[in-house]
């Protein structure tokens, strides 16, 4: 259930994307989502991409710092309120939201969403417990 | 206005008699009090004691001046070891005041006076105002930091013995400085010597033209500056600007002080006795031979330093004043033998650095220390890399170590400084060592 992300340390400075993006492209490794959370002088890139332990391993022999993290693929149904019932499902369980970002592409007709949790399996356990579907890696990446 | 240039001894002021002092009387004054002074130290501080049992020598070893060279020097590093007051030879009954600036690592150096050390204090900054030509009747602004920094006490009982009218504005706050300065008609200032250039160019947006205000001398120290920031203070404002030298562990400011001549600083070296060494060897090198300052404070009581390394490197110059003085004098500091660094007049090693992150990892991380100037000011920026050991990927983490370095830094080093984190291998590397300081101030 869980999904691979890497998250990889950058300045926030001009061109500091592009030279890993570079290298990715480069070994042809899919970008399937890339989100940046910034701040005045750095930055975390979050992505998901098509083979996430060769893509760490690149970027680290590049002198990169890169960290794999676990995050969960939650379908939402693509209608007003979709999102508003998935989080409605975790209100009360103490389960916290570290980010959230969306996935840009739909899978079988409904939208994604990639959280970061606190409690990792105790956020697949509420999530399913309340009927919401998980995307395995090989779903979110076919 | 300026103030006549001859100076002769009947009319100084009455404190500056001794820069006046015939040779003979003050080398044998020097002798008596070296004697004095080493003997003080042998019997109450064990540190030094210690030092001269090593080498086999007694007080009694010390017959002329030139017998100093047989004393062992003090390093910073045993002002560190013996912190607090390991090197007190007064118990702290007759301690009266307690100052402390930056050691090389977390803890701070400290220093202290008994009254007649305070006196001591005093007496040479009234010697230092009163051969800048100030007197009675000014109105003197004293814009260095007042607290455990030694430069802001001192200026003010200095300026208030003079007789001078003190405001005592401490460091910070430039448009309150131009203000007070402009009502009150400030005819003089103490304060660190970019500390002034940012005042002109503050003055100059607030449009005062410090040519209109009566201001006309400045006494500027705390760190090394230049002929040419003379120049610039000079043409752009009406004052006659001095160099004045200082340090903590001697006494604070007023160890020595340039005259109206400008050709070198006099050592008030009937308190404070000057040697140049080889920074190498510790080799006592003749008078004209750029070195090492290292100075012995004849008349401490509290806190007697015997042969200190100093780190400033200078020449005591030959040959003596146009001014009459007898009291001889040193170079402009312009460097020193360590890796000291003077940011608003606080010393700075990299080593502190070193140690706070040190503590905060529990490795050292890859660190460099940019150094520039920021509307006259020294603004100091530390750059840590991001190791994989460090990173996380959440933003709130990062920020909180960064704030966490951030906060520790400013309070081992007393300055606020700026913390960057930066890509792993980012810093600049020449010959596979680390530059750990790069310095884009400019003067």
């Amino acid at each position: 259930m869980k999904i691979q992300q890497l998250s990889l340390f950058v300045e926030n400075k001009p061109g500091h994307i592009l030279a890993p993006v570079r290298l990715l492209a480069e070994a042809g490794i899919d970008l399937r989502s890339l989100y940046l959370a910034d701040t005045e002088t750095f930055g975390i890139v979050r992505m998901i991409v098509s083979e996430g332990q060769k893509a760490a391993d690149l970027l680290e022999a590049n002198g990169f710092v890169v960290k794999i993290t676990e995050v969960l693929a939650v379908e939402v149904p693509d209608r007003p309120g979709g999102l508003a019932h998935l989080l409605g499902a975790m209100d009360g369980s103490g389960i916290n939201i570290e980010y959230m970002y969306a996935f840009p592409n739909r899978c079988g007709g409904q939208a994604v969403m990639i959280f970061r949790f606190n409690d990792p399996d105790a956020a697949i356990a509420q999530l399913q417990k309340s009927g919401i579907n998980l995307l395995t890696s090989d779903e979110l990446l076919k | 206005m300026k103030n006549n240039l001859e100076t002769s001894i009947a009319d100084c002021h009455p404190a500056s008699v001794p820069d006046y002092a015939p040779l003979a009387e003050l080398r044998a004054l020097q002798l008596r009090r070296l004697q004095a002074v080493v003997t003080r130290a042998w019997q109450n501080v064990e540190h030094f004691r210690n030092r001269l049992n090593e080498r086999g020598i007694t007080p009694e070893n010390i017959r002329s001046i030139e017998d100093i060279a047989k004393l062992p020097f003090t390093l910073k590093s045993d002002l560190r070891d013996t912190y607090p007051f390991g090197l007190f030879a007064s118990p702290m009954k007759d301690v009266v005041r307690l100052h402390a600036s930056s050691g090389t690592t977390g803890k701070p150096i400290v220093v202290s006076y008994t009254k007649e050390d305070i006196d001591v204090w005093t007496s040479v900054l009234v010697r230092s105002f009163a051969g800048c030509g100030l007197h009675h009747g000014d109105i003197l602004q004293n814009a260095y930091g007042y607290g455990l920094f030694t430069g802001g006490l001192g200026a003010h009982y200095g300026a208030e013995a003079l007789g001078a009218a003190v405001v005592p504005t401490s460091g910070g706050n430039a448009d309150r400085q131009i203000m007070l300065m402009k009502d009150f008609g400030v005819t003089a200032i103490c304060c660190t010597p970019t500390y002034f250039l940012h005042l002109i160019d503050r003055a100059a947006e607030l449009g005062v033209d410090f040519k209109e205000l009566p201001l006309r001398a400045g006494v500027f120290g705390a760190e090394p500056w230049t002929e040419s920031m003379r120049r610039h203070i000079e043409n752009k404002s009406n004052v006659e600007a001095f160099d004045i030298y200082g340090l903590s562990e001697i006494i604070g400011p007023g160890v020595g002080c340039e005259c109206r001549r400008h050709q070198g600083l006099h050592i008030f070296e009937d308190h404070f006795y000057p040697e140049i060494v080889d920074p190498e060897t510790g080799e006592p090198l003749p008078d004209g031979s750029e070195g090492e300052l290292v100075l012995t404070t004849l008349s401490k009581q509290a806190m007697p330093m015997i042969r200190y390394r100093t780190r400033d490197i200078t020449l005591i110059l030959t040959g003596q004043c146009p001014c009459g003085r007898t009291m001889r004098r040193i170079g402009r500091i312009g460097r020193r033998s360590d890796d000291m660094l003077i940011i608003r007049g606080v010393n700075v090693f990299p080593s502190q650095v070193e140690s706070v992150l040190l503590e905060i990892e529990g490795t050292l991380p890859n660190y460099q220390i940019i150094l520039t100037r920021e509307q006259g000011l020294d603004q100091m920026e530390v750059q840590v890399e991001v190791t994989p050991h460090m990173f996380n990927d959440k933003i709130g983490a990062l920020q909180g170590l960064q704030g966490r370095i951030q906060a520790a830094l400013d309070h081992v080093l007393g300055i606020r400084v700026r913390v960057a984190l930066v890509e792993a291998h980012s810093l600049a590397r020449s010959e596979g060592k680390a530059k750990r300081v790069t310095d884009r101030r400019t003067s």
